[in-house]
């Protein structure tokens, strides 16, 4: 019998600067044996673990079909994150997964792709778009909405730029509290719903970000004929074990750890903006 | 007429000591209700003297008294604060040893021994908690090994009730008070005999060592009755029927902000409930971080770190706990696992400090205006 | 809070005396052989209740134990602070103001002539309070005294550059972790277990005794409305179903960290009931 807490070494090979408290770390099993085992999917998450510190869920960011090399990029917000912050090339980290469902890219095949994100939660949403653009020919048009307070805020500002000169392709940007040099939209990202055209039977929505930004957006992508479950969410609990006994992640009658943590929104409708849920 | 002798059977009460010392022999460590501290608690039995002979319980909201009868009674305690969560799902389990290697740490899983260990005296409701915790820890999407060694060791041996507290409610659950599955013998204490039936194979086994006189019919007929008094006694009761959908459409109602200024979020009702399965896992090095020590512990909803997420806590009120304890061991554990996560052993009204009571605040919850329905003994005479 | 740099050299540690009894720092010798490992550690630099080698600052990190109680100990906690880069505060004295903080609702003056033939002699405040009300404090440990245990834990996190992090939920998760039976529901006694802090282990409802909240507060001392402890709703059942009279519960939060808010506001309710 497989033991799922068993943690398995992996070094850090590279430590990229994201923006300050973030970075995108790119681990390598130790073991080659779990190394030549390991495969995840698009938006699934390991458990990052740090000797003597603890665990802590982050979404895999790199491509599925290297899983050689696992991206994963961390904020440095709480006691192990901070720790993690600390860390070097050639320090080891623990991996513990993959666990979770990630987004539907079988099931977009062929259809246009509508990507809303919001904050800084946007990174579990980029591997899903580099998987994309790897395979820019299997999709229709590629949309991306992104959100921020202020251009500060603005990650992987590169990869917008680069994306954006992708065929069939439009990225737009909106800022709430811009500063002189932001030659975007102004205001919240929802705003930028009436900048695109949407065919709405021929597209699928992914959504990652605030629970509020999905709130405020999934009404006026459905007003645009999105059905609900064509929009996909990326959501966030508390998550200790990543197999769906510790209890923590529930949202209603889901385990966001084996259940999501990408949803379809038709299935978490009713929890979604529910106080203490 | 009598029935066959491998199912079924009668030990005078006055020779249980045969049961306990053939179960030893077979190398079962025997576990049993013992009286400490004014209840019972499950601990090792090595005679039937340990056993909580004459004593009987009283429970209601946030109260729990022994009394002794003088009678020779011996399961005359229906049960304390313990169910059998303890023995699969352990309060402290050491999950792995990690230290320091070549390649930055090795773990080592430090799975426990699996234990012979023969437990008499759990009710039909600890059994319903017992698979139902199964179903979560051994059938779900993984398996628990932890869980599956402790549980591979264990024996039960069950007790029908024939005695309801004021704070039992099985009967409405459909748990009990009789033990339908999941045990391998089960008792029914008729005055001074125990008809002894098995439920396994290894019960049948067990039984046939025993070597008893083969049940009557008459004293099924009187154990039956006896049980289904017990049923009929209860008096407090959990309408289920409307639920989960009534509990999801309860989500604002003004109940919960009462029930919040009563509630201590002390967790005492997650600990005693046989099927709460939360648990966090406390990770201690030693000084010179050389090694570490995994190690899983009971949690709770309504603790602080449940509900958070970094720099923030979904669930920060106790109404908000509140809401997320009883939603989902009334409501979501149905989605979750198609059953209800209550089993009605009433554990979580007797042992909370302030006696807040589920059947009540259920009733109220599905009533529009947010008062209870009227008291159990009113719901009863209704 | 502050970080203490990767440790090229041992941590610099000083133990400190304010106004208090010395249990939280005999907690520390109390260690036995995990105090030898402490001191491979650390460098144990100040600690005048173990040794006589008392090594000027700066330090890594100060164990603060005891309250401010006189007007000089006000101005010398001051010149800890600027010493230690951690500030840690150790037990319910330092955290809380202590039982000595009982002088708080007294007449100090009193006391002094009641007690001292000399009583011009005495220098010493009206009030007894915490370092907190005083100087940043970076970490808080509950109790009277303090658990070794929870010490240690948060000395080898620093050690290894982590924050600290202690437990704060109710005493009852771990009574019931360790199955004990709970002396309210069985016995009637007033314990304070589900409003108070985890950290000592459960050790009064382990001996059958009822809690008397010396780790303070469940989920801290400054919450906001809704959220736990909830005071009020245990208050009222000692009140009403255990049959204390008002005075009997204005003492049970009245105690050793009867000067922290939800405590001290619990007992001031029921001084109006009185």
């Amino acid at each position: 019998m497989t033991n799922p807490y068993v943690i398995h070494p992996a070094t850090i090979i590279e430590k990229v600067w994201e923006a300050e408290d973030i970075n995108t770390y790119r681990l390598q099993l130790v073991d080659e044996r779990a190394r030549q085992q390991f495969r995840f999917k698009a938006g699934q998450f390991n458990m990052v673990y740090l000797f003597g510190v603890g665990e802590v869920a982050i979404s895999i960011v790199s491509d599925p079909d290297e899983p050689e090399f696992l991206n994963h990029t961390i904020r440095a917000v709480g006691r192990v994150t901070k720790a993690i912050a600390e860390l070097q090339p050639g320090d080891v980290l623990g991996i513990r997964g993959p666990f979770g469902q990630g987004w539907p890219l079988e099931e977009a095949r062929g259809r246009n792709v509508v990507i809303v994100t919001g904050g800084l939660g946007c990174a579990p949403v980029v591997g899903a778009i580099e998987y994309l653009f790897k395979r820019r020919e299997q999709y229709g048009s590629i949309k991306i909405l992104h959100g921020v307070k202020t251009p500060h805020d603005l990650l992987y500002r590169e990869r917008f730029d680069q994306w954006r000169r992708a065929p069939d392709t439009e990225v737009l940007l909106a800022s709430d509290q811009p500063d002189k040099t932001w030659n975007y939209h102004i205001g919240v990202v929802t705003e930028l719903f009436e900048e695109v055209a949407i065919d709405p039977m021929k597209s699928i929505a992914l959504m990652c970000g605030p629970e509020i930004m999905m709130r405020l957006g999934v009404p006026i992508l459905m007003r645009r004929g999105i059905p609900a479950s064509t929009i996909y969410v990326s959501l966030e609990r508390h998550m200790e074990c990543g197999i769906g006994l510790c209890g923590h992640c529930q949202m209603g009658p889901y385990f966001l750890c084996k259940d999501g943590p990408v949803m379809r929104y038709d299935r978490v409708a009713q929890w979604l903006g529910r106080t203490g849920v | 007429m009598a029935i066959a002798s491998e199912t079924c059977g009668i030990l005078p009460s006055a020779h249980l000591q045969r049961l306990l010392d053939t179960l030893s022999a077979k190398g079962y460590r025997i576990v049993g209700p013992i009286v400490r501290d004014g209840s019972v608690v499950w601990d090792t039995v090595r005679s039937v003297s340990d056993l909580p002979i004459g004593w009987r319980d009283q429970q209601e909201p946030g109260r729990y008294r022994l009394e002794q009868t003088g009678s020779q009674e011996v399961f005359g305690v229906v049960h304390g604060a313990q169910s059998l969560k303890q023995f699969v799902f352990a309060p402290r389990e050491p999950l792995l040893q990690i230290e320091r290697s070549k390649d930055g740490f090795a773990t080592r899983p430090t799975l426990p021994q699996s234990e012979k260990v023969a437990i008499i005296g759990a009710r039909a409701c600890d059994l319903a908690g017992l698979t139902i915790q199964d179903r979560i820890f051994l059938n779900d999407a993984y398996r628990d090994p932890y869980y599956a060694s402790r549980r591979e060791g264990l024996f039960v041996i069950a007790v029908n009730c024939t005695r309801a507290l004021s704070t039992c409610f099985c009967a409405s659950m459909e748990t009990g008070p009789r033990a339908k599955h999941g045990f391998d013998l089960v008792l029914t204490e008729v005055d001074d005999s125990l008809l002894i039936e098995a439920g396994s194979e290894a019960g049948r086994d067990l039984l046939s060592n025993l070597c008893l006189s083969t049940g009557s019919e008459q004293l099924s007929a009187e154990a039956a009755r006896r049980i289904e008094a017990c049923a009929q006694s209860q008096v407090r009761r959990l309408d289920h029927s409307r639920l989960p959908q009534a509990l999801y459409d309860a989500h604002e109602h003004p109940r919960w902000d009462e029930l919040a200024g009563r509630c201590l979020a002390c967790t005492n009702c997650t600990m005693v409930c046989p099927t709460c399965f939360c648990h966090t896992v406390e990770e201690t090095p030693d000084l010179s971080h050389q090694q570490s020590t995994h190690t899983r512990l009971w949690d709770s909803c309504f603790t602080q770190e449940h509900g958070y997420i970094h720099g923030k806590n979904v669930r920060p009120t106790i109404k908000d706990r509140y809401r997320m304890w009883l939603t989902h061991k009334l409501a979501s554990w149905i989605d979750q696992f198609g059953t209800s996560g209550c089993v009605g052993c009433g554990r979580c009204i007797t042992w909370c400090p302030v006696g807040i009571d589920v059947t009540e605040e259920l009733s109220a919850l599905l009533t529009q205006d947010g008062r209870s329905s009227g008291t159990p003994q009113q719901m009863e005479s209704s | 809070m502050a970080k203490l740099e990767a440790p090229r050299k041992r941590p610099r540690l000083a133990v400190i005396k304010f106004a208090s009894c010395d249990g939280c720092q005999l907690s520390i010798l109390n260690l036995e052989e995990d105090l030898l490992a402490l001191g491979e550690a650390l460098d144990i630099a100040y600690f005048p209740e173990a040794s006589s080698a008392m090594n000027a600052g700066p330090y890594d990190i100060a164990l603060v134990e005891g309250s401010i109680t006189t007007a000089e100990d006000a101005h010398r906690i001051l010149s800890v602070r600027q010493q230690a880069k951690v500030l840690i505060t150790i037990g319910a004295c330092a955290t809380a103001g202590g039982i000595q903080a009982l002088r708080n609702w007294a007449d100090v003056e009193s006391f002094k002539r009641a007690v001292y033939p000399n009583p011009e002699y005495i220098q010493s405040l009206s009030t007894s309070t915490p370092i907190s009300e005083h100087v940043r404090v970076d970490f808080e440990l509950w109790g009277c005294p303090i658990d070794k245990g929870q010490l240690l834990r948060v000395m080898t996190d620093l050690v290894g550059g982590v924050q600290p992090r202690v437990p704060a939920d109710s005493v009852c998760l771990e009574c019931k972790r360790q199955g004990h039976v709970c002396v309210l529901v069985a016995k009637g006694l007033p314990c304070l277990g589900p409003v108070t802090r985890t950290g000592c282990g459960a050790i009064c409802p382990s001996m059958g005794r009822d809690c008397y909240g010396c780790f303070g507060p469940s989920e801290g001392a400054r919450k906001g409305p809704g959220l736990p402890p909830n005071t009020t709703s245990l208050a009222r059942h000692f009140h009403d179903e255990l049959q204390l009279i008002p005075v009997e519960v204005l003492r049970r939060f009245r105690g050793i960290n009867g000067a922290v808010d939800p405590f001290r506001n619990e007992s001031t309710v029921w001084e109006n009931k009185g």
